[in-house]
């Protein structure tokens, strides 16, 4: 069978095994003798090398060996862990990670063979001194499988659950002349095994290429099939013993148990056939025992047990049946347009249109919502691995990671949360010494929390670091010629940090390694605008500063004012409107050549969208016996869009302009109206002054 | 029309009419032709894009080629067509003044235009054929696109 049909699910898996296999690290490291934990990057290690194997990726197969030899002798004990051999440990994920990202984009693992990390792997070993060598493998050997040898001889005695026909034993018969092991092996996938098929697959694979199977419930074609609930048994004859075939199953992914019963010659003997019946029994007793201990187990690292329940959806399909839900708003809308009779069955049939629409919205949406926590489980080994480069102490606390997101922008918060990150690593917290002589305990916080705020879930990154020193950042600004130090001093403070965000602009005495380069706050702040998001900070001096990124649910669809400029109509984002005032002509003034408007003290500029759009044919102001102004916010500051009228509040479809027309000026994008015309969305932060 | 196994000689040409002349389009980048459609304005683009227009859910940007070939618009008539192109993954909408016909032309009755000029600017000229007296100049509309593109 061709193996690049599950390549996309090796990749996949694999990248679930690191992610896991790092965040177990990270405890080991706190707790080096968490034996549990142990037992678990062993287990999982040892999955990824049985995949890699499987898949006939050598060079990968041969680290994580290598990996496992090391981690077979911390889980025996015979080494403890210490911080650089997590490091050697960590290094080695990067270098699997690095495989499977090459496999992922060539279906080739590559030639890079990791040969500094797989010595300084031998390196451990060999400083735990050879003699232990040979204990280990008694010792490791029943450890692994003495638990379940135990239940095993409880079945056995019982005998099997598979029925041996005339043939069957004759062949059996044969086995046993020729001093072969016949097993009996039932097999269990994980109850949310989606590639029921593929699993059964590889465990076939195994077995065919060291044993003959000669029975199998239920029939191969069925397994083939996928026609099987989550367990099927074999019988097989072979030379290996029952603890190979105990592991190697076992290494097979989404495999829950592996029973290896062994066939003996009393089992074949006619009288056995009365005895068949209680066993039948037997088996399904002892599986809430198993079963049990598998949920406990599961439970620690419910992670994985998530993704097994879930259906692995292409991002395109998803975006296709967005596309439909769309044209369905869109017609709706149309037809609650063209219906305005007074007729109640009509409104009523369309109101009715309008909640289902609404629903499928809704639904939709949360089908392409993905948790944080996919961003957030690489944030403790990155900090952890600031905190050793930095030699700062450094506790990152995380809270609302089941927080939900669009995928398309989970995709996209990654990089700006790593910089604001690092940044409150780097520049943020003090080093011991400073918060020592500060009073402030030595060990350095950073929060990160994600919750949800009305249509925008925002994210919060916290330090309790030293804050913004404003006044260097004054002082940068004059320095760096941007504004006058007479008007950096008329500047708030909230205003001279939004200077921060400025390209090109640290305030950093030396620059690092991680931060202090002077990119990195634009570069977010521009990522975060492009989603329709803004980013926030608050400081104080000595305390610490808090970085909040907004975030709107859905990018899709959007509450919007439809408003008309001259003959023209266009969407004002609803989100970024903070409230709408009528003026009279003469309460706009010229300040500093720029037009404001005054509106309960504070002094709004005012931007004329005819001119900026060029629509032609709109009425000067003498005209007009009042103008309206839709007063918008572009993060803290405020203007004022001039518009010749209000339509209304609508949701809108948001549709890009195309390949063609993308980077347009002023225009976010299109939306489709009611009567099948185009009205563009306006870009209120291009706009904005 | 027996497909593939002609492709080599014989090319099908969309053949519209803009003023007095007449000019010709593979066939095979025409996804739909359409009549005056009523496109949105976009701001701070070529005066040649007329704007955008909703075509049973997509976005379209429509370009008249009466101005992009230096010509006074004219209203909108019967004739006026709209051909939308499909090139790559990207939709474009042409104005024209008419379209006439499909014809097919022997790839030896298309002349190359380098013989005639060396401008650079008219890059997007494929070559004129002359069936039957008349003089059709043949458009590479990709290459006008990419210019487009390149302008923004």
């Amino acid at each position: 069978m061709d193996m690049n049909q599950y390549l996309d699910m090796f990749v996949e898996e694999s990248r679930e095994h690191l992610q896991q296999l790092n965040s177990s690290l990270l405890e080991l490291e706190k707790d080096n003798r968490n034996k549990s934990v142990l037992n678990e990057i062993f287990r999982v290690a040892h999955t990824l090398k049985g995949m890699s194997g499987t898949m006939g990726f050598t060079k990968m197969q041969t680290l994580t060996h290598d990996m496992e030899d090391v981690l077979d002798a911390l889980r025996n004990e015979r080494i403890f862990a210490d911080s650089d051999m997590v490091d050697v440990l960590f290094k080695c994920l990067d270098a699997l990670e690095t495989y499977v990202n090459t496999i992922s984009q060539t279906g080739q693992e590559g030639s890079e063979d990791f040969q500094e990390i797989i010595d300084a792997l031998n390196n451990i070993i060999r400083s735990d001194n050879a003699p232990k060598k040979a204990p280990k493998k008694e010792k490791s050997a029943p450890a692994r499988t003495g638990g379940s040898d135990q239940s095993r001889k409880a079945a056995q005695v019982k005998a099997l659950s598979v029925e041996l026909n005339q043939y069957d034993i004759n062949v059996i018969k044969k086995a046993f002349e020729e001093d072969l092991n016949v097993f009996e092996i039932h097999v269990v996938l994980n109850e949310g095994c989606l590639l029921k098929a593929a699993r059964a697959f590889i465990v076939f694979q195994i077995l065919e290429k060291n044993s003959d199977v000669i029975k199998s419930v239920p029939k191969v074609e069925d397994i083939e099939d996928e026609r099987f609930d989550h367990d099927f048994t074999v019988v097989a004859i072979t030379s290996k013993p029952a603890e190979f075939f105990d592991r190697e199953i076992n290494s097979v992914a989404e495999i829950v148990r592996v029973d290896i019963t062994p066939i003996l010659p009393e089992h074949i003997q006619p009288k056995d056939a009365g005895e068949t019946k209680p066993a039948d029994a037997a088996p399904e007793a002892m599986l809430p025992i198993t079963q049990a201990n598998e949920n406990v187990h599961d439970d620690q690292h419910k992670k994985v047990h998530k993704t097994g329940k879930t259906v692995r959806v292409d991002i395109d399909r998803l975006d296709t049946l967005m596309n439909l839900v769309s044209e369905l708003i869109i017609i709706k809308t149309r037809l609650d347009d063209t219906i305005s009779t007074k007729d109640s069955s009509e409104r009523e049939t369309i109101e009715y249109l309008e909640r289902i629409t609404t629903s499928i919205h809704d639904a939709v949406m949360r089908v392409r919502m993905v948790p944080v926590e996919t961003v957030f489980n690489r944030f403790p080994r990155m900090i952890r691995d600031i905190a050793r480069e930095l030699s700062k102490d450094i506790q990152l606390h995380m809270s609302g990671e089941e927080t939900e997101l669009d995928r398309t922008v989970i995709d996209e918060i990654g990089d700006p949360l790593i910089h604001i990150l690092r940044n409150s690593a780097d520049h943020g917290l003090e080093t011991q010494e400073e918060r020592i002589r500060a009073g402030k305990p030595p060990i350095g916080n950073i929060f990160l929390r994600a919750y949800q705020d009305g249509n925008n879930v925002a994210i919060e990154v916290e330090d309790d670091g030293r804050g913004i020193d404003v006044e260097k950042v004054r002082k940068k600004i004059v320095e760096k010629g941007l504004e006058t130090a007479e008007i950096v001093q008329s500047l708030s403070d909230k205003e001279v940090i939004g200077y921060l965000f400025r390209p090109n602009f640290s305030t950093a005495d030396k620059v690092t390694d991680l931060s202090g380069r002077g990119v990195g706050l634009d570069v977010v702040k521009t990522k975060i605008e492009a989603l329709g998001g803004m980013v926030e900070v608050e400081s104080v001096r000595g305390k610490g500063s808090k970085f909040t990124i907004r975030i709107p649910l859905t990018l899709a669809i959007i509450q919007a004012l439809m408003v008309k400029i001259g003959d023209e109509k266009y969407a004002i984002p609803l989100s970024s409107i903070k409230e709408i005032e009528n003026v009279k002509p003469g309460d706009i003034r010229l300040v500093r050549n720029q037009e404001v408007i005054l509106l309960r003290d504070m002094v709004i500029p005012v931007v004329r969208l005819d001119r900026i759009l060029g629509v032609p044919g709109t009425l000067p102001d003498e005209k007009k016996k009042s103008i309206t102004c839709v007063i918008v916010k572009k993060g803290e500051k405020l203007s004022a869009f001039i518009v010749d009228a209000l339509i209304g509040q609508q949701e809108i479809v948001i549709k890009s302009l195309g390949k063609l027309l993308a980077g347009v000026r002023y225009i976010a994008g299109a939306t489709i109206l009611g009567d099948g015309n185009v009205a563009l969305i306006l870009d209120v932060n291009s706009l904005a002054i | 029309m027996n497909g593939k196994s002609m492709n080599k000689e014989t090319r099908q040409f969309v053949v519209f009419r803009i003023g007095d002349q007449e000019f010709g389009a593979d066939i095979h980048k025409v996804s739909i032709i359409e009549k005056a459609l009523n496109p949105t304005r976009v701001p701070a683009t070529p005066d040649y894009i007329k704007g955008v227009v909703n075509l049973r859910g997509d976005i379209i940007p429509i370009m008249s080629m009466r101005i992009k070939f230096g010509l006074p618009e004219i209203e909108a008539d019967d004739d006026t067509r709209t051909i939308i192109f499909k090139l790559n993954d990207a939709l474009l909408g042409v104005v024209v003044d008419a379209v006439e016909e499909v014809t097919t032309l022997q790839e030896e009755d298309i002349e190359s235009i380098t013989t005639i000029t060396n401008d650079r600017t008219l890059d997007y000229i494929l070559g004129v054929a002359k069936p039957g007296g008349r003089l059709i100049t043949l458009l590479n509309i990709e290459k006008m696109i990419t210019e487009l593109m390149e302008k923004q």
